[in-house]
């Protein structure tokens, strides 16, 4: 992990964007950061920034939630339908271990040479289907560079050592629906699920690839069906999920968790 | 032709042991069989799911005398300029390699329900366990006076998509400053209800950029139609006085065209115009008459398994079939060929069945990046396919669920076009 660079010792101006007095001179410093701040700092910093050298971690906890729905960041963090994301910074994409799911093309990058700096981070967070083609992260990006900065602080700060991880629990959000064990526990016939499944798959795709329609293939079966159930009692709001997550039983929202669970 | 051996045997011999074989159907020679007439929405979705699901069990021959299918939906996109013709073109090279199905590109020109084999064009002669046809619509004959099928290159109904839309579209950028593009609309029921006006909304985003000047004429035999609120609304907002609907109350049903005039008459009044876009009445594919299987101008079929009402052994998919609340479309062609491949395969290979489940989601883009859909879910019962649930756009929502309604037919027709194609 390269995470532990000295950078303040790299910095010697002061101040959140810090930069290099390169041929440009001091006067268009500022108005060179205010373009590419991001790219700028790492370029300058060759390493990774800290915190509050990114932007304003505290409204990067909020802007979190975005990402919770998918992600869990903190002690005890648990791969979900995204990889959990401690030690973010400095990290190998696509590396957190057999038990998550990649998509072919984030390995891929990560075969290329794919490591999440803080450039890298925030491309992907611009737009996540422009830095990696094909990956499973079914989210439209954060276009504004403040948003993406401050999430980043926040994130910065599970990035340090594994030790310095603040207590706190991990993020899981609430769920938005409260399952009793029982549903949770129903195993569905798996030559049902995938007759169920081929309803679904006139929109979602069985390679997880998406476009304009998230991806559904390989996720824990319990957010699967806590999302089913939320479109079934019109928790969330959308209406064509509504109207498939409407007719099912909880044992074929059950069936149908286990088998895109499973899918390749 | 890419014909495998097997296909031909069992013309003679082979036939009459299936036909003293009722019900273990297969059992007298080797794999049992299936054939799929019509590699669209309907039949390459039931070609692949039988192969897919059957794992080799059995034999399926798909029927389709085109090499590259050319989807009708996102067709009237192409029209508009926001897709070229490539990406709404598919071929049948993944079924044939990957998922084993003998492709045939010829026509089906006869079927003989009693020795269950199916004539092509070319000349052979396939024998058939179970027979799916799924081969889309044809029209009318003399639906609207001065128009016929030889006509079609000069008034291009372009409800088949390819070549058809092709020239559609050139005579649209063709036409003079100011000119004007008429429509006759179709009866119910047609193929795509929200079909024609997506075309309108489509031909004014072509023109408002390169003729802003032109005008749209739409003579309508229906009183209202699909989404009618969302079209006029967006037509108000995108294209204000560019569009003039002629309803049956001012003699949108009392229509004739000359093809070599360019004129349209509708109520005897008498207009020239620069292009013709003719939607005639619609009936099944020919070859559900010639099976003889049609009742009226479609094919009747039971919601439980797709079976026609007239033969057991032939299922009707999409829409050529009347089977009750579904609109003719590419999603319920889809979904119906998954319940009909069900069905099939419990039949030949016993495996098992579920109740049949059928859902349908229209999109159409009014302007870009303004995208409306109607959908509903469905279910089979003795009479009919009955629908249980739907939702539909509303009128005044904001831009960007507008936006986001786009993008998710564009995943939809990723996936439907993968889910037809492999
Ligand atoms: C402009 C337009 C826009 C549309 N938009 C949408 C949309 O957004 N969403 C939607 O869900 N639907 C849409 N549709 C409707 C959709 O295209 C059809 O409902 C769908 O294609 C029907 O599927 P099918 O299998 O019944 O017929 P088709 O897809 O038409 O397939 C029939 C196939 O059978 C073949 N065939 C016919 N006769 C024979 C024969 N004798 N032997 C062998 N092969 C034969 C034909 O070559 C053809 O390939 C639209 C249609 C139009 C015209
Ligand atoms: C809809 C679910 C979802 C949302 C929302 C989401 N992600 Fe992801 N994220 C994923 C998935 C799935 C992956 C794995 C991608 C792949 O395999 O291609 C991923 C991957 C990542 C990775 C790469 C991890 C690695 O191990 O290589 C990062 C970093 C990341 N997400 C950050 C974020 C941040 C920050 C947000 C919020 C701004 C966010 N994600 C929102 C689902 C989501
Ligand atoms: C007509 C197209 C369509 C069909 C069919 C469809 N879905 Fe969806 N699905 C969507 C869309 C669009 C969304 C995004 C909804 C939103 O924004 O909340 C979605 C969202 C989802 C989500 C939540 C994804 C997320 O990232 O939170 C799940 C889970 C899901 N669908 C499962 C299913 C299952 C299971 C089926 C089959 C029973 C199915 N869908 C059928 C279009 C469809």
């Amino acid at each position: 992990m390269r995470n532990n660079i000295p950078l303040r010792e790299a910095n010697t101006l002061g101040g959140v964007y810090r930069g290099p007095s390169r041929q440009d001179g001091g006067g268009s410093i500022l108005k060179m950061f205010a373009r590419r701040p991001l790219a700028a700092v790492f370029l300058f910093l060759g390493g990774i920034a800290h915190a509050e050298e990114i932007g304003d971690a505290e409204r990067g906890e909020k802007i979190f939630r975005e990402c919770a729905g998918c992600h869990e960041v903190g002690q005890g963090a648990k791969n979900r339908i995204g990889p959990q994301l401690n030690g973010i910074f400095g990290r190998k994409a696509a590396s957190v271990g057999d038990d998550f799911f990649y998509s072919k093309g984030l390995q891929r990058a990560a075969n290329d040479g794919l490591l999440w700096d803080l450039e890298h981070l925030d491309a992907y967070l611009e737009n996540p289907k422009a830095l990696v083609s094909g990956t499973r992260m079914s989210f439209r990006g954060l276009k504004d560079p403040q948003d993406r900065h401050d999430v980043l602080a926040y994130l910065r700060r599970f990035s340090d050592n594994p030790a310095n991880i603040p207590e706190a629990e991990p993020t899981q959000l609430p769920a938005e629906v409260e399952l009793p064990p029982e549903i949770l526990a129903i195993v569905g016939d798996p030559e049902y699920g995938e007759y169920l499944a081929s309803e679904c798959q006139t929109c979602h795709q069985r390679d997880g690839s998406d476009q304009g329609i998230p991806a559904i293939t390989r996720w824990p079966v319990e957010d699967f069906e806590i999302a089913m159930h939320a479109y079934k009692k019109k928790i969330r709001p959308h209406p064509v999920m509504q109207m498939m997550a409407g007719r099912l039983t909880d044992e074929e929202i059950a069936t149908l968790a286990a088998y895109f669970k499973d899918l390749e | 032709m890419t014909l495998n051996r097997r296909a031909f045997i069992g013309t003679g011999a082979a036939a009459a042991a299936v036909l003293a074989a009722p019900t273990v159907q297969g059992a007298s020679h080797g794999k049992p069989r299936v054939i799929v007439v019509g590699g669209g929405a309907g039949g390459a979705t039931a070609a692949r799911y039988l192969a897919k699901d059957s794992k080799g069990e059995i034999d399926v021959t798909l029927i389709e005398p085109t090499r590259h299918y050319y989807t009708c939906f996102f067709s009237n996109l192409y029209i508009g300029g926001i897709r070229d013709i490539a990406s709404i073109g598919h071929s049948y090279g993944t079924l044939a390699s990957e998922y084993g199905i003998n492709v045939v590109h010829d026509w089906a020109v006869g079927i003989d329900r009693d020795a269950r084999t199916v004539t092509l064009a070319g000349g052979a002669v396939l024998p058939y366990d179970r027979l799916i046809l799924s081969p889309g619509i044809d029209f009318v004959d003399g639906a609207v006076p001065g128009w016929d099928v030889t006509s079609q290159n000069k008034m291009p109904h372009a409800y088949k998509a390819g070549s058809q839309s092709e020239l559609l579209k050139a005579q649209i950028e063709a036409m003079p400053e100011g000119g004007t593009y008429a429509m006759v609309a179709p009866p119910n029921p047609y193929r795509c209800p929200p079909g024609p006006y997506e075309r309108v909304s489509m031909v004014a985003h072509l023109l408002k950029q390169i003729n802003p000047t032109a005008k749209i004429l739409i003579a309508d035999p229906k009183p209202k139609f699909s989404k009618m609120a969302l079209f006029q609304e967006g037509w108000g907002n995108h294209y204000a006085g560019m569009i003039e609907w002629i309803g049956p109350d001012f003699g949108g049903n009392n229509v004739e065209v000359n093809a070599d005039e360019m004129a349209l008459s509708i109520d005897g009044e008498v207009t020239k115009v620069d292009v013709c876009n003719v939607i005639p009445a619609m009936k099944a594919g020919r070859i559900c008459e010639v099976a003889g299987i049609t009742e009226g101008n479609w094919a009747p079929v039971s919601g439980h398994t797709m079976q026609s009402r007239v033969d057991e052994n032939i299922h009707v998919l999409g829409d050529a079939t009347s089977q009750g609340d579904m609109p003719k479309s590419g999603f319920s062609a889809n979904s119906q060929a998954k319940v009909a491949a069900m069905a099939v395969r419990s039949v030949l290979t016993d495996s098992k069945v579920f109740p049949a489940k059928f859902s349908n989601t229209c999109w159409s883009l009014i302007d870009t990046d303004d995208g409306v859909k109607v959908g509903a879910s469905y279910q089979a019962t003795d009479e009919k396919i009955a629908k249980v649930d739907g939702f539909i756009s509303q009128t005044g929502e904001d831009a960007a669920l507008r936006k986001a309604t786009y993008e998710e037919s564009v995943g939809w027709y990723e996936g439907i076009t993968t889910d037809m194609f492999g």
